[in-house]
């Protein structure tokens, strides 16, 4: 790892004057991304603002039909909140499934959804579930939000400070785990709202990180089965094509992600 | 340079360090408390758990200057002296290492699940919480065994 300066950050406002001030800065929170980047010397940030203990940053609430989770709450909380079992449980299950117990207990969601990694699980929760990213300038809703892989719409000094998901009647999220990374090659959440509306959202198998799946939103708002995916499929040629796994094998994991959760909607 | 200051296994300690040195640097090559192994080095295998304010996390993916103010308890700070932690006595007696360099990171992992599920748990619990940990002598039959002997020991 480079020589970097460490900032703990006392409040919203002091890390914002910070990132501000640095000349390359980084915000860390759970830093499960960030150090074992910095340490492969992928990534030399001159200063690292640490929002990880910020009180304003942590908590899950619900009311009036939004959960709203801080940008600093780590995995196992919102795996372990009796707020997020109740409202959302296949938001919890997806928490709980992400890297491992000891990842689970640094890891935020603010941080994977600021790095919005091709591969991390909650781009889809927030796609699927009508979600709102609130940061310290302004509310952004997930479609503004996610605009391409390891890209987003956050400007390099705004911090992220809740997510919002809009409660459905019920949803599940099912992934495909890469069998030595644990990563999702494809991990698909299905939101079924009020209306015969249903969201559907990919992540881990797009070129282009997390999308909406709009032809099996379409197919299931009209038979909530899995049968009505029969038929259907995204473009291969779209998909992530590597040594874990080829263009059309991914598409067809999202085909079977995708009627897993369906068969699991709760 | 950046002075730390934490308490580790109950007694307090300082330390000027580099901002970038990570939590595991400063307990084995400032402290010498080489008990706590470092082994893939990229968040994955689990050698390297300690506690931080009583929650299990790698040691190599956090920087020393985080563990600030903090209580930290590593491998050596769970026997009462000649007495072996629950734990540590079930892997010598299941047999629950090999090579023993991932066993200081499979006992703090031990030691949070059966405080969280009690005498409750079960085979299969243990081996999805064991997901972060890493034996490459393989011999992970052994020490699903002796966590559950520990579990059961524990309870009694």
């Amino acid at each position: 790892m480079y020589e970097t300066n460490y900032h703990k950050a006392t409040s919203v406002a002091d890390a914002a004057a910070r990132i501000e001030a640095a000349e390359d800065g980084k915000l860390l929170a759970g830093g499960h991304t960030l150090i074992p980047t910095m340490k492969q010397r992928l990534a030399a940030p001159s200063d690292l603002i640490d929002i990880g203990d910020l009180d304003e940053l942590k908590g899950i609430s619900l009311s009036g039909g939004q959960l709203t989770v801080g940008a600093a709450t780590t995995h196992t909380e919102v795996a372990g909140s009796a707020d997020v079992i109740a409202a959302i449980p296949a938001l919890a299950d997806l928490a709980g499934e992400i890297g491992d117990p000891h990842v689970r207990n640094r890891g935020t969601i603010g941080g994977s959804v600021a790095n919005n990694d091709p591969a991390a699980d909650y781009p889809a929760a927030v796609v699927a579930l009508d979600g709102t990213v609130e940061t310290n300038q302004r509310s952004l809703s997930a479609a503004d939000y996610f605009t391409g892989m390891f890209e987003t719409a956050l400007g390099e000094t705004e911090i992220i400070k809740s997510i919002r998901f809009a409660v459905p009647e019920k949803a599940a999220y099912c992934r495909f785990p890469n069998p030595a990374s644990r990563y999702p090659m494809a991990g698909v959440f299905i939101a079924c709202y009020p209306g015969n509306v249903v969201r559907v959202a990919v992540t881990g198998a797009s070129q282009e990180g997390v999308f909406r799946w709009l032809e099996a939103e379409t197919a299931l708002s009209a038979n909530l089965s899995a049968e009505a995916l029969n038929g259907l499929a995204v473009d291969a040629d779209a998909m992530l094509s590597d040594i874990h796994g080829t263009g059309p094998y991914r598409a067809n994991l999202v085909a079977v992600m995708a009627k897993r959760a369906v068969a699991n909607l709760a | 340079m950046t002075k730390v200051n934490m308490t580790v296994n109950g007694t307090p300690v300082s330390g000027e360090v580099e901002d970038r040195t990570l939590l595991v640097q400063f307990l084995r090559e400032d402290l010498r408390l080489t008990g706590t192994h470092v082994g893939c080095d990229t968040s994955q295998c689990g050698a390297c758990l300690v506690q931080v304010n009583g929650v299990p996390l790698k040691s190599c993916t956090m920087l020393a200057v985080q563990a600030e103010g903090g209580q930290v308890r590593t491998i050596e700070g769970l026997a009462d002296g000649d007495k072996l932690h629950p734990v540590q006595a079930a892997f010598r007696e299941n047999h629950g290492l090999q090579c023993g360099f991932c066993t200081p990171g499979m006992i703090i992992a031990a030691i949070d699940m059966i405080e969280r599920h009690g005498s409750d748990l079960d085979e299969q619990t243990i081996r999805a919480e064991l997901d972060g940990n890493m034996c490459r002598c393989t011999g992970y039959h052994n020490i699903v065994k002796s966590i559950k002997a520990a579990a059961v020991a524990m309870a009694s």
